[in-house]
């Protein structure tokens, strides 16, 4: 089953009265369970098509299905149901809320989709587990490293059960051991759970991990090869 | 909404001094506005009864020809017989109190000293003149038979430099239009604490106002006192009379309850003026809460959260500022109340002309108020937060996210 369908798209970004074109037609299809890497030199569209399929920017033009749902002409609020629902985010930088503690900023998206509370405290509590920050659960992100805040991050993607996790740059702020253990908790996540996973990212550490590479330059997708991780 | 509230309160925590300063502005505004409301409406209030008390009483009786403003003496423009019409009027039901009194204007001169005075001829026995009688300050109050005493007030007294037993001279208009003059006696000096008041009045016993003035058995009025003000209107209508007025309270402060509508709208003004710093000063705050925090609203919209449900984040910031603004400004401006209401602010002879105001002013503040205040202030300050609120609404989720990266 085809988890994103993304056909001819192309996104041009307009700043006062220069345009640039992020995105010239791009296809590409990601299958259900897919670990999938997005790779690229800087300004080659990785982010800007991960975002896209992420339901955060909409395409110029093109076609996008998610999960069987055509989201290119979304409104806002109907975009936000969809990442509420189906889609988990990890960001480059730690992108977790500073004023909440581990367990608040896992337990958000479950706050925002209306799960009971005994539904919540069991959810957040077996990802935290999952990523090893149970005991980590009650401090801040500024009393956590910066390995275990993308920790963090990563159980706070998958808390919803979704379909479609996207980790734009994930290792890209971590030394080499805390990079390797997010990395191994993503593919061991991906396999326990069957979510499917796409990164951007340029990091050799990320994309021996990726079965599945698609290159991408200036906007286009150059090379799309199907094979086995080397890890 | 639990969490939003609870993310909108941690929020506040991160810039706490921002946060204390923000609530303190609109604290210290609401506190002030208290304090203004209770000075404009106790000293309204307080002018109010002292002019009742003193001078206009809840109704006067007067010929139908008197004029106040020219202080007539001729007889056809006095009550004749005013004691058997101030006894007709006592027995009606909801007076307490109706006694005569004559008024002419004199000059006071003493040495190289001179004052124009208003010379009020009264029953020194009557409950009515008990706020000058209570408020003698040396001498004793007169008599009625006293042929050559006479009572002054404190501040006359004063610009005079003459004390209780005392002479000084007094000239005053006659009914026949001349002037008469005799030495008086100073038996008291009086103060109602009303210095527009004290400093141009002097009282002696009726017969001898009306023996000085020529005005035998005559009165300028019947000073009424009722049970309730809101009385004066049905006793005014019960003693209509061919040859005689009834000026009732509100026809004889008109002026002043003018002003006392005007002080409504100028108060409310005055809201507009102080609430509106305050909230620019909300505004502020939440604008560069929300430019501080772009990244986190670009997180928290990929999370799913919607743009109302941002909204509402922000406006629960606001409304935690109000709450906090509006608790300092109940404090701190209860205290300044309770200081105003209790031993208020000397503000010495600051009286305009036709209103008597007291020597100090008092605040008076009605629940209605303080609950509209309050009201007012947490309205404008949840407004002041529509604004920062739809700018962090209005963030698209992706230009939020490349914004803060």
């Amino acid at each position: 089953m085809d988890v994103v369908k993304v056909e001819n798209v192309t996104r041009v970004y307009q700043v006062g009265e220069v345009e640039t074109q992020a995105l010239r037609g791009v296809d590409l299809t990601i299958e259900n369970g897919e670990f999938t890497a997005l790779v690229g030199p800087s300004g080659s569209g990785k982010t800007t098509l991960l975002q896209i399929i992420g339901c955060l920017d909409l395409p110029t033009t093109g076609k996008v299905v998610i999960a069987d749902k055509d989201v290119s002409h979304l409104n806002r609020d109907q975009r936000a149901d969809m990442r509420r629902g189906t889609i988990g985010f990890v960001f480059q930088f730690f992108a977790l809320i500073p004023t909440l503690s581990a367990y608040e900023n896992v337990e958000m998206p479950l706050l925002l989709n209306g799960h009971a509370p005994s539904d919540r405290k069991e959810r957040v509590m077996h990802l935290l587990e999952s990523v090893d920050l149970g005991d980590r659960a009650r401090h801040r992100p500024d009393q956590l490293s910066g390995g275990e805040q993308q920790r963090v991050a990563v159980a706070r993607a998958l808390v919803t059960h979704p379909t479609l996790v996207l980790a734009d740059e994930p290792t890209a702020n971590l030394d080499t051991a805390n990079g390797e253990q997010v990395m191994e908790i993503m593919t061991r996540l991906n396999q326990d759970t069957g979510v499917t996973f796409v990164f951007a990212t340029h990091d050799p550490r990320v994309i021996k991990f990726a079965r599945r590479i698609v290159t991408l330059e200036d906007g286009r997708v150059v090379e799309n090869a199907v094979g086995e991780a080397k890890v | 909404m639990l969490q939003l509230t609870k993310l909108a309160f941690r929020d506040l925590g991160r810039n706490r001094r921002r946060s204390f300063f923000s609530a303190l502005a609109l604290g210290l505004g609401v506190a002030l506005l208290l304090l203004m409301a209770s000075i404009l409406a106790g000293e309204i209030r307080q002018a109010l009864k002292t002019t009742i008390l003193l001078e206009s009483g809840h109704l006067q009786v007067q010929s139908a020809n008197y004029e106040e403003s020219k202080t007539s003496l001729k007889w056809a423009d006095l009550i004749d017989n005013p004691d058997r019409v101030a006894a007709q009027i006592a027995g009606l039901a909801p007076v307490v109190e109706a006694t005569p009194r004559l008024i002419a204007s004199g000059i006071l001169s003493i040495g190289d000293q001179t004052a124009g005075v208003r010379v009020m001829g009264i029953v020194p026995s009557a409950a009515a003149n008990a706020p000058f009688r209570d408020g003698l300050q040396s001498g004793a109050w007169l008599q009625a038979g006293d042929r050559e005493g006479i009572v002054v007030g404190q501040s006359l007294a004063d610009k005079l430099g003459v004390a209780s037993g005392d002479q000084i001279q007094l000239l005053v208009n006659t009914s026949d239009g001349t002037v008469d003059q005799q030495v008086f006696t100073i038996r008291g000096i009086f103060s109602t604490h009303t210095p527009g008041f004290d400093d141009r009045t002097i009282f002696m016993p009726l017969a001898k106002a009306q023996a000085i003035t020529a005005t035998e058995n005559h009165a300028s009025l019947i000073f009424v006192l009722l049970q309730n003000r809101d009385q004066a209107d049905a006793v005014a209508s019960a003693l209509q009379g061919p040859g005689y007025k009834s000026v009732t309270w509100e026809k004889a402060n008109a002026m002043m309850l003018e002003i006392e509508s005007f002080a409504g709208a100028y108060m409310a003004i005055l809201y507009l003026i102080v609430l509106g710093v305050t909230a620019s000063v909300i505004v502020n705050t939440l604008v560069m809460a929300v430019f501080e925090r772009t990244r986190e609203i670009g997180i928290l919209s990929s999370l799913g959260m919607k743009s109302r449900q941002i909204m509402a984040m922000f406006f629960a910031e606001s409304g935690f500022i109000a709450l906090g603004g509006v608790i300092i400004g109940l404090v701190v401006g209860g205290l300044l109340v309770f200081y105003a209401t209790n031993t208020g602010f000397y503000i010495g002879n600051m009286g305009i002309t036709g209103i008597l105001m007291g020597e100090r002013i008092y605040g008076y503040l009605t629940v209605r108020d303080s609950v509209m205040l309050v009201v007012a202030a947490f309205g404008v300050s949840l407004l002041a937060g529509l604004y920062p609120a739809v700018i962090a609404a209005r963030m698209e989720p992706v230009e939020a996210l490349r914004d803060a990266q």
